[in-house]
């Protein structure tokens, strides 16, 4: 089981439930879930590629880092939007949110 | 001097023109005064006229006067437009301006009341005007010009009464006739300006003396007979004679003035002034046409009963002697006559016209509608009625009749003469020239006498119409009376004899004989008539004592009875022939109306049935099938299907399209998704 593969496949698998649960989902927060699970599944995927690369450098595990970061600012002004939204339409539910439909 | 005479010539020209303007212009106003404008300025022109005559007789070399002005220029041609008065041309502008006068003061009674009163006299004033042009002119252009106007104002005036469809064809047929006439006067024209360069009177005179036809005479010779044409058309002579006769529908003083003393001389007038350049082959054409109409015009009068008719064909013979004296070569005797003639038949035509004036109140008093007041039939017994009309008729009958001390004998003797001479010097078939002649004077011996005889002696036709009659008024009489005057034989032989046997007299002295250019021997030709005089005199007497007298025999006495004489002659066909004017009329319906009516059937036919028909209108079925087709390609097909479709099109792409930019963000992502892993997908092909 200690092979690139195998990381690959789960990264895969976490991408592919992102997607899924950003499509599906109508609640704005699980949807902020799915891009949670979007981001980490790369995340495996620099660290799997740094540690089976051959690499000397932390290159991966730096860009990781950066991505977490960044996970984290989105996920306070996602939620402070989620949260403004509730307040101005009553819902977390996306479709509700259509002021600019025509 | 020579600016004085060219102002009157101006003058004697543009005032009957003033006399026209005026009374086109402000007829309606004037009203039933216009004759004072035209008698006026009509009579201004007569003493012009007078004047140039008086110059005839103080002693000058070549013409009275001769002035021309440059009309315009093209290229290397110059038309000129200029008077040329010699002692032919003064004579003849008094002879128009007289009788122009006369027939002015005449129909101031004879059209009184007529609702186009001025109308008439503003026509009477375009005509004086236009005859006056051609006595003037001196190039050919000008005379032709002018020929075309004569034409007009004589078509305006025999349809003058144009309510009346007789003379409205009339005036029709007399332009018509003409017009064939015309056409080769003016080829001829072009013939003689392309070989000598000028339309000059003198000029081309000068050319043919100087050879420019030399080596080349036939052409001379056509060129003369088609110029010549234009005569036979405007002095009636056969085969254009047909017009005159109708040409009577016109008011009577017109008949006197255009139909038998001026315009109808005009052709002769134009002979007279080409004469030195017509060729003897020519002249003896003229000669022939002249000798058939002086006899055949002659032979048709004898059977006619309108009283204008009657003079109408006698003028067309008497049309027939000058040009036939001119084609023998007897220059001043067909002059003469035409002088001499011009007196006498204007004074028959009015007199003729003073008899159906009176006829025509005395039926108007009686109410009768039906009897015409021209036919002879009718009249009788007038001489106690109309003692004047009576005496100038007789005087001018016995003129033209060619009776010693009138002025008909002494020039037809003399044309009769030239004929005599002709055929002394041509024998052969010339002997035709002098019995046409001889036998045309006994002939119009004949019936003139026959027409006096009918109007005036025998028992009336019907009473009451006799009682009726009443002598026209002195405004009628006077010219009457002044025109049987100037058809005395000494108004023309004095000062110079009183011999009623002798025609040399003034005029002999003022009409000279002049010299042909184209090679006919004048001097010769003047040598045999003066020999053969006495004979031709001799001859006439006889035969025009022998028409008066069977004349009196048939009509004054009645011993033998004229329905026997033509019912006898009818076996021969003679007296219908002579009845239906030689059938000319109706050949001429065979030979020409009525192929041309084919001919233009056909054509019809062609161009509307088959041409217009089939072929245009096939060919507007062609593209009204083809713009069907096209229009229905272009809104269906094109239109529709295609510019729309496109329309069509973007609507539909953009109607589904629309679907998919629902805002839903999760839906775009899904879009990029299945976009990414089909791009996988094909990216792991390769």
């Amino acid at each position: 089981m200690d092979s690139l593969n195998s990381y690959l496949v789960i990264a895969a698998v976490l991408f592919a439930l992102g997607i899924y649960g950003v499509i599906t989902r109508k609640n704005a927060v699980a949807i902020l879930m799915g891009i949670e699970l979007i981001l980490n599944s790369a995340n495996i995927n620099f660290i799997a590629f740094n540690r089976f690369g051959g690499m000397e450098t932390l290159d991966g595990h730096v860009f990781s880092i950066f991505v977490i970061v960044l996970a984290a600012a989105e996920a306070a002004v996602a939620l402070a939007i989620v949260i403004n939204l509730f307040k101005n339409i009553g819902s977390v539910n996306v479709d509700d949110a259509d002021l600019l439909k025509g | 001097m020579e600016s004085n005479l060219n102002l009157l010539a101006l003058l004697n020209l543009f005032l009957p023109l003033v006399s026209f303007a005026i009374l086109i212009f402000f007829g309606k106003k004037i009203g039933e005064s216009a004759h004072w404008v035209a008698l006026t300025l009509i009579g201004i022109t007569l003493v012009i006229a007078m004047f140039f005559f008086s110059t005839v007789f103080s002693p000058h070399e070549g013409p009275i006067l001769q002035s021309s002005i440059q009309w315009f220029t093209t290229g290397s041609f110059t038309l000129y437009l200029g008077f040329l008065i010699n002692n032919v041309a003064a004579i003849m502008l008094l002879v128009v301006a007289l009788i122009s006068f006369l027939v002015h003061l005449y129909s101031v009674e004879y059209m009184k009341g007529d609702p186009r009163y001025s109308r008439y006299f503003a026509y009477l004033g375009i005509f004086t005007f236009s005859m006056n042009g051609i006595v003037l002119a001196d190039s050919l252009v000008m005379m032709y010009v002018f020929w075309e106007l004569v034409g007009l104002s004589s078509y305006l005036l025999i349809g003058f009464w144009f309510e009346k469809d007789s003379a409205a064809n009339a005036c029709k047929k007399a332009f018509l006739t003409n017009r064939v006439g015309d056409i080769g006067m003016f080829i001829g024209m072009m013939i003689l300006f392309f070989t000598v360069g000028t339309f000059q009177l003198d000029g081309l005179a000068d050319g043919v003396k100087d050879g420019a036809f030399s080596g080349n005479m036939q052409l001379l010779t056509i060129a003369g007979i088609l110029v010549f044409m234009g005569a036979v058309g405007k002095s009636a002579q056969f085969p254009l004679h047909i017009w005159l006769p109708d040409a009577m529908e016109g008011p009577t003083p017109v008949s006197a003035l255009i139909h038998a003393a001026t315009m109808v001389a005009a052709g002769v007038y134009m002979v007279v002034r080409i004469f030195p350049i017509l060729t003897p082959g020519a002249l003896e054409f003229i000669a022939v046409v002249g000798a058939i109409t002086a006899l055949m015009a002659a032979i048709i009068a004898i059977t006619q009963n309108d009283i204008k008719r009657v003079l109408a064909y006698s003028t067309v013979s008497q049309l027939g002697y000058m040009i036939m004296a001119l084609g023998v070569g007897a220059y001043q005797a067909g002059f003469f006559h035409l002088t001499t003639h011009a007196m006498f038949k204007a004074c028959l035509f009015l007199c003729s016209g003073s008899v159906i004036h009176a006829m025509h109140h005395a039926l108007h008093e009686l109410h009768d509608h039906d009897t015409d007041p021209q036919d002879m039939r009718f009249m009788g017994g007038l001489k106690s009625k109309m003692p004047i009309t009576y005496w100038s008729m007789l005087i001018a009958t016995l003129a033209i009749a060619g009776v010693p001390f009138f002025s008909g004998f002494l020039s037809k003797d003399a044309i009769l003469a030239g004929t005599l001479s002709y055929y002394h010097s041509h024998h052969g078939w010339t002997i035709f020239l002098p019995l046409a002649g001889f036998g045309a004077a006994a002939i119009t011996a004949f019936y003139m006498f026959r027409l006096i005889f009918m109007t005036f002696y025998g028992k009336p036709y019907e009473q009451k119409i006799h009682a009726h009659i009443h002598e026209s008024p002195v405004k009628m009489t006077f010219p009457l009376i002044l025109l049987s005057v100037f058809s005395l034989a000494l108004i023309f032989t004095l000062p110079n004899t009183v011999n009623p046997v002798d025609s040399h007299g003034w005029f002999t002295h003022a009409v000279p004989m002049v010299q042909n250019n184209a090679g006919l021997d004048m001097h010769a030709v003047e040598e045999g008539i003066h020999h053969a005089h006495y004979t031709a005199m001799t001859l006439s007497l006889i035969v025009a004592g022998l028409g008066i007298f069977v004349s009196v025999l048939f009509y004054l006495l009645q011993k033998i009875d004229a329905s026997k004489i033509s019912s006898f002659m009818n076996k021969f066909k003679f007296y219908d022939i002579s009845f239906n004017k030689f059938y000319i009329d109706e050949i001429y319906n065979f030979l020409l109306y009525k192929p041309f009516l084919g001919l233009s059937w056909i054509a019809s036919k062609l161009d509307w049935d088959l041409y217009d028909q089939k072929f245009i209108d096939g060919w507007g079925w062609i593209t009204l099938k083809l713009s069907d087709k096209s229009g229905d390609a272009d809104y269906n097909w094109l239109d529709q299907k295609i510019v729309d479709g496109f329309g069509n099109l973007t609507n539909y792409f953009g109607k589904n399209l629309k679907l998919s930019q629902n805002g839903v963000v999760q839906n775009y992502l899904l879009g990029g998704m299945l976009g990414v892993v089909l791009l996988i997908i094909i990216f792991q092909q390769f």
